[in-house]
């Protein structure tokens, strides 16, 4: 009953944490942490639980195939409305689930780790917004509540990397979060124009079903085919490279890393930057009807995989490797998307929230117990002192990397697998495969620098100390999910029902349209490509192993005989440099020079002021005539009275028309 | 019968000098007697008119005049009166205090 009445009201589970983010911001403040940490955590438990609790419907045998709930119109202009819809599909449980159960978790951690923080109440309240925003964002039944959902989480970020804001770096990071983002939106946004001018609705159901009857829908050119869906899907993948951090507007998540860490967990490893990936396969069956539009997104992905991951390799701070690494990993979830392995793409999304949450929680626990150093050159020889951390980001290093039976291994197989099997993939395919051998070992690089070798901190500055229960706990819960949450989608292969594929099958279809190959023949090349990915995942890690703890000296050997290639990536291609010169040098210039100079101060002030100056220049001429000398007052009478009696006189028309003189 | 023309030339000679006295003098008193001067020309002229064209709205237009006439020299003579009190004299070139 219980199920049902959440069911029906999809609403309660965004209201909670919106009550809880209000209460405690507009409250919090004169309030104890213990207050606080019930507020924040009770509404976030509790939406947990209720999604819980609503996802039950969908697991019974007579699993219903959607909840749509229409609450109340929001906007109705002309032919436009969009109502306040919530939906409740497979595709939405898997992201709600990983939403709040993974915020919750975060949410638990997040009370030890911003214990000595000042802004304590407004930490919460923000990150309780988030929430709220990104389940309107997975729950909305319309592009246009979408939007809200994904400006909201938008802003959310934006206020949590700057939440240090007396930090000059970290407000400008939030900044530039919130500008880069701005980008895509507009792509976005555009998007959804169009899609209205050409479907008349911006519902889901609406979109779909006309795109399905649509006289172009069978249209499908390999490579040519420039139509209405192409441009519309590249506009909404626009947006997703803003909000997902992929080439070419991912510049912003690695300076997010400015934040603190539980919010590098929660909005731009677990949930946020994944909003990216949930529109692309959200709307899978417009991108179906554009084998360019998933090319584009293909091949952006597979880039930006290997693009992140290569800078990734050099980088020395803690946070911004594995921030790299996310960049990384959200290009394999549109990789996925682009081959047409949506549901690969979405059990990626969810194996990576774990093991990247988990990831981030344990890279803050190590620099909570560093007491703030977050360089990995100043640690080393951290694995006997905080064991815990230790073995849980070990479990998660191992996910990411790829290594059997831990979650990241298949995942990031049935990606490469598809890949693999698409036509004309291969390229794609070894690319994705490099990238995951490069994972590998700037993962393992990170482990052994930052857990094994000699100490290389000052044992008398830094106080290496394990951290409390309340952050170890997710840590702990997180690393059993990462290596038990691959299992869900177990290929037949391996001898597990591959549940998570049969769960999403009524939004993607069933993954099996290829029927050509034999069984036994695919099972084959399944078995082939992930022993090949297991071989490099060894061989990166062997790599790591050799360089960072057998031969410490010879990374930087091999960084001095490559330097230029070494300083490319430490400066991570120029790309920030590049925009610089390109973007914002002559934005500033046009800003400073044209509009600031000429249009501001010369045209508006301009003419505002000459109105002004100009009236008073009138007036100083015109004010002589009023000398206060009644005999001139006389005078204009008299002048007066003249001209109007010359005009009655001379003036052709006007005689009949004041109609006195006749 | 004396012609209609003649009243209105002797009409428009009176107005031509109160129109005169009344920019040129500078004693209040003078310049109020030149406007009396000037709407009895125009007086003059209504009551020529009404005559000439048989008809009586010219007459009590006369009437009306001098009834505003009757009036305007009360307030103008009342106002005169106290600026003469403020200023002990009657020159209007000492009346300039409405200016900027």
């Amino acid at each position: 009953m219980l199920t049902r009445l959440i069911l029906d009201h999809l609403w309660i589970i965004p209201l909670l944490p919106l009550l809880g983010s209000a209460i405690n911001g507009l409250l919090g403040g004169k309030w104890p942490k213990t207050i606080v940490n019930w507020v924040a955590l009770g509404a976030t438990g509790l939406s947990f639980a209720s999604a819980l609790e609503a996802v039950r419907e969908f697991l019974g045998p007579n699993a219903q195939a959607l909840v749509h709930n229409h609450y109340f119109n929001w906007i109705s202009a002309g032919k436009f409305t969009a109502g306040f819809d919530l939906q409740l599909d497979q595709l939405t449980v898997v992201m709600l689930l990983v939403v709040t159960g993974v915020g919750f978790l975060i949410h638990i951690y997040s009370t030890g780790y911003m214990a000595h923080e000042g802004g304590y109440y407004r930490f919460f309240s923000y990150l309780n917004l988030f929430m709220f925003f990104m389940l309107i964002l997975v729950l909305a039944a319309n592009y246009v509540l979408l939007f809200v959902g994904w400006e909201g989480v938008g802003l959310c970020s934006y206020l949590l990397i700057g939440f240090y804001f007396l930090k000059k770096s970290a407000s400008d990071a939030g900044k530039k979060a919130f500008i880069v983002n701005r980008i895509g939106d507009f792509g976005f946004m555009l998007g959804m124009f169009l899609l209205f001018r050409t479907f008349g609705t911006l519902d889901f159901k609406g979109v779909f079903d006309a795109a399905a009857s649509s006289p172009w829908a069978n249209v499908q050119e390999p490579w040519g085919q420039f139509g209405t869906f192409t441009i519309a899907c590249l506009l909404l993948f626009m947006g997703a490279t803003g909000k997902s951090a992929q080439l070419p507007l991912y510049v912003w998540l690695p300076d997010a890393m400015e934040g603190p860490t539980p919010v590098s967990a929660l909005i731009h490893a677990a949930t946020m930057v994944t909003a990216g990936v949930y529109v692309v396969a959200r709307s899978h069956s417009l991108f179906a009807h554009s084998e360019t539009a998933l090319v584009v997104v293909a091949v952006i992905g597979c880039a930006t995989a290997f693009f992140a991951a290569t800078i990734g390799l050099v980088q020395t701070d803690i946070k911004r490797v594995l921030a790299y690494s996310t960049v990384s990993q959200l290009g394999y979830m549109f990789l996925a998307c682009g081959v047409g392995a949506f549901s690969a793409g979405i059990f990626h999304l969810m194996t990576h929230a774990f093991f990247k949450a988990l990831l981030f929680l344990a890279a803050g626990s190590v620099i909570h117990a560093m007491g703030g150093e977050q360089d990995m050159r100043h640690m080393g020889g951290l694995s006997k002192k905080i064991k815990y951390t230790y073995w849980t980001m070990l479990i998660a290093t191992l996910a990411i990397a790829g290594i059997p039976p831990l979650a990241g291994f298949f995942s990031k197989d049935s990606i490469l697998l598809s890949a693999f099997q698409k036509e004309g993939g291969h390229p794609l395919y070894a690319i994705g495969l490099l990238t995951a051998l490069l994972t590998s070992f700037y993962m393992f690089r990170l482990i052994f620098l930052t857990f094994h070798g000699k100490q290389r901190y000052d044992e008398h500055h830094v106080h290496v100390h394990e951290s409390p229960w309340s952050m170890l706990g997710p840590l702990v819960i997180l690393a059993v999910l990462s290596i038990i949450g691959g299992w869900l989608a177990a290929p037949a292969l391996w001898g597990g029902p591959d549940y998570f594929t049969s769960f999403l099958a009524p939004i993607f279809g069933s993954p099996e349209a290829a029927g050509a190959v034999s069984e036994a023949a695919a099972h084959q090349l399944e078995i082939i490509l992930a022993v090949v990915a297991v071989v490099s995942a060894l061989i990166g890690l062997a790599v790591a192993f050799w360089l960072y703890l057998r031969q410490p000296g010879k990374p930087e050997q091999i960084a001095k005989s490559l330097q230029p290639v070494y300083n490319t990536l430490l400066n991570k291609y120029y790309v920030d440099e590049f925009y610089a010169a390109v973007v914002i040098k002559p934005l500033m210039w046009l800003s400073t020079e044209v509009l600031w100079k000429i249009v501001d101060v010369a045209g508006i002030d301009g003419t505002v002021n000459g109105i002004a100056t100009g009236a008073k220049d009138i007036g100083d001429v015109v004010r002589h005539t009023q000398s206060g000398n009644t005999r001139s007052y006389a005078v204009w009478v008299v002048i007066g009275a003249l001209v109007i009696i010359a005009v009655i006189f001379f003036w052709p028309a006007s005689g009949p028309a004041i109609g006195m003189v006749r | 019968m004396v012609p209609t023309s003649y009243y209105l030339i002797l009409s428009a000679v009176l107005f031509g000098l109160g129109v005169v006295a009344f920019v040129f003098k500078r004693n209040v008193i003078t310049i109020f007697m030149s406007i009396e001067l000037m709407l009895n020309a125009v007086n003059l002229a209504f009551v020529a008119f009404s005559q000439a064209r048989h008809q009586s709205d010219g007459q009590v237009f006369v009437l009306f005049v001098i009834v505003v006439a009757a009036a305007e020299a009360a307030v103008g003579l009342g106002i005169i009166i106290l600026t003469a009190r403020n200023r002990q004299s009657l020159n209007v070139e000492r009346v300039d205090l409405l200016k900027l």
